[in-house]
């Protein structure tokens, strides 16, 4: 079987802006691929691209084989999309909320309730399930919308900065959850400005300027730095951080 | 700092019906300092912000703020503060230029006065060049330095900055974080709220919340002292996390961390680095390197917030 998502030779452009230049990478089936780089570098577009949610201007993208933008029925199921604003229904509560997103999804009661469970407990948001959204805080209400986008349980899944705001302890929970799922077989691509996120990554594609610059295993990516010890020591490496003294 | 308090927060109880956002805290900020607020999501920092600018008033408890209390005169709060709020601080389908001019108004400020302050804050903030795009195209980190430049606006001695570099890419955090610098070393009082553990470090001194209350204040180094005694071994390899439940059983060891792709190991000083490495591998991990660590403030916080997490090891 070749790769759940191929990405190939992508660019985009919006007015005078160059967002994708020639972007490629794949994602393997029980892969965690994670899609890292400075602010505007393009994850966002090339999240999009994969989801067939916008047509590039050039290359190509393929997800289980299809191209999304003509595959209809068969790749919306198997593909899952939490995108970078995500937003609910404010004056739902948690519990509604998380109801509406596995009606959407079509889940057996069964499924929906264990996995609703599940992503409760690890988001900490079971004492306030009857809490209207409106009324969480800010990085509660991040949770609840990965939550719902992960009771669906796709072949593939996008997650674009999905961890934005949550504090560290759920990260790590939400993190080992996201492996369990490649663990079964999933493909999951992650952008994530946190770059202890890109170390847990199985492979990093560090994206700048419409392309990736530097691609491999995190742990590969820092040794081919002199003096890396951190994910973080290549990002600024790479990245241009010449006129930027430590902070 | 002058030693002088820029906020003195006493007994703050804020309710939402019968639940209890934000449970009794005091605490005081110097002038010039730079105050981190730190709690799991939900712990109350945003609420007790909201209290401190004059937004929000106290169930019970006072703060004064700039001089002014904000039960009292939560009018000249507002006016004597800058706030930077987690969720929206700009107007995304204005310019840069229109957001500044618009804030400017709000403060009541106009014509050349509020002209130059604009190109004096456009300068600071390393914004000239992005003066005329519409806030929404511009990146994360070049946004969040123009709401930045909207609460600075009419120079007050005290911002609230709550949550100022979500999302925004390491590069970008570190020019905002020089600009918080200066600003505290000019005299401004900075009380802030991250989930970046390597900005706290950043602070004079950091609050930790634990569902409404504050149970830690003290400086980073303290805050490690305190909290994560013991010594501390950084490993690095492969197959660490699946393996790391073995290391629960070992005797000395205290807790085990994941950080970043390997591990934080907090021990009693006499357990030997090669019990671990032993360990680990009889469990199925490869051990490319074990070495002492310094503890963070990550490793802080995980022991004040979540001390009986079981980690990732499931
Ligand atoms: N709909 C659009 N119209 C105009 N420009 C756009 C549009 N979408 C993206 N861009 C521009 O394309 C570039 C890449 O944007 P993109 O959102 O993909 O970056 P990103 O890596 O996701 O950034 P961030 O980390 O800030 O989310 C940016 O310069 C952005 O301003
Ligand atoms: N209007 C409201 N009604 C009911 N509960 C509320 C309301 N506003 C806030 N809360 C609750 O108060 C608690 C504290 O929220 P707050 O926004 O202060 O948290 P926080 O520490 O800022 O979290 P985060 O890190 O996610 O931003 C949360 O449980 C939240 O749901
Ligand atoms: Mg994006
Ligand atoms: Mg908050």
């Amino acid at each position: 079987m070749g790769p759940a998502i191929v990405v190939h030779d992508l660019s985009r452009r919006f007015g005078s802006t160059e967002a994708l230049r020639g972007l490629s990478f794949e994602a393997r089936a029980g892969e965690l691929y994670g899609l890292v780089g400075p602010d505007g570098a393009g994850k966002t577009t090339a999240i999009r691209a994969i989801a067939g949610l916008l047509a590039p201007d050039a290359g190509r993208v393929t997800v289980l084989g299809v191209d999304p933008l003509r595959g209809g029925r068969r790749v919306r199921e198997s593909l899952g999309l939490m995108p970078q604003e995500h937003s609910l229904y404010g004056d739902l509560t948690v519990q509604e909320n998380l109801t509406f997103f596995g009606r959407i999804f079509c889940l057996p009661r069964r499924v929906h309730r264990a996995r609703a469970e599940r992503l409760l407990a690890i988001t900490r948001l079971e004492p306030f399930v009857d809490r209207r959204a409106a009324a969480l805080s800010g990085g509660m209400y991040k949770k609840l919308a990965l939550a719902c986008a992960l009771l669906h349980e796709p072949p593939v899944l996008l997650l674009d900065e999905p961890t934005n705001g949550v504090d560290p302890v759920s990260r790590r929970e939400l993190w080992q959850l996201l492996y369990r799922f490649v663990d079964d077989g999933m493909s999951v691509v992650v952008s994530t400005p946190y770059m202890d996120e890109a170390e847990r990554c199985h492979r990093v594609g560090l994206m700048h300027e419409g392309r990736l610059v530097a691609e491999g295993r995190p742990l590969d990516l820092i040794r081919a730095v002199p003096g890396a010890a951190r994910f973080e020591d290549v990002f600024l490496a790479r990245i241009g951080a010449s006129d930027e003294e430590a902070a | 700092m002058t030693g002088e308090a820029s906020i003195v927060a006493q007994g703050l109880v804020r309710r939402f019906g019968e639940f209890t956002a934000v449970d009794d805290v005091s605490f005081e900020v110097e002038r010039g300092e730079i105050f981190g607020y730190l709690g799991a999501n939900g712990a109350g920092k945003s609420t007790t912000i909201r209290m401190l600018i004059g937004l929000l008033a106290p169930t019970s408890g006072d703060a004064q703020v700039a001089g002014h209390s904000i039960r009292e005169h939560p009018e000249r709060v507002k006016a004597s503060i800058g706030y930077m709020s987690q969720r929206f601080s700009l107007y995304l389908d204005l310019s840069v230029q229109h957001n500044l001019e618009f804030f400017g108004g709000a403060y009541r400020l106009s014509g050349r006065a509020l002209g130059r302050r604009i190109d004096a804050l456009l300068e600071r903030t390393d914004l000239a060049e992005h003066r005329d795009t519409i806030t929404r195209d511009l990146p994360g980190g070049v946004r969040q330095r123009a709401a930045l430049a909207g609460a600075l606006l009419h120079g007050p001695r005290l911002v609230f900055l709550d949550e100022p570099t979500a999302g925004v890419d390491p590069l970008s955090r570190r020019r905002f974080w020089r600009l918080i610098r200066e600003l505290s070393s000019e005299g401004t009082t900075v009380f802030v709220t991250t989930h970046y553990m390597d900005e706290a470090e950043h602070c004079h001194r950091v609050g930790l919340m634990v569902a409404g209350r504050l149970v830690a204040l003290d400086t980073p180094a303290d805050l490690k002292r305190t909290h994560v005694p013991g010594a501390m071994y950084a490993v690095e390899g492969a197959g660490l996390l699946e393996a790391s439940e073995a290391l629960r059983s070992v005797p000395g060891v205290r807790t085990v961390q994941p950080f970043g792709a390997g591990l934080h190991v907090r021990v009693d000083p006499a357990l030997r680095a090669e019990t671990l490495t032993q360990t680990l591998e009889r469990a199925g991990a490869r051990v490319a390197s074990i070495a002492p660590a310094d503890p963070t403030l990550e490793d802080v916080f995980l022991e004040v917030v979540a001390p009986d997490t079981p980690g990732e090891a499931a």
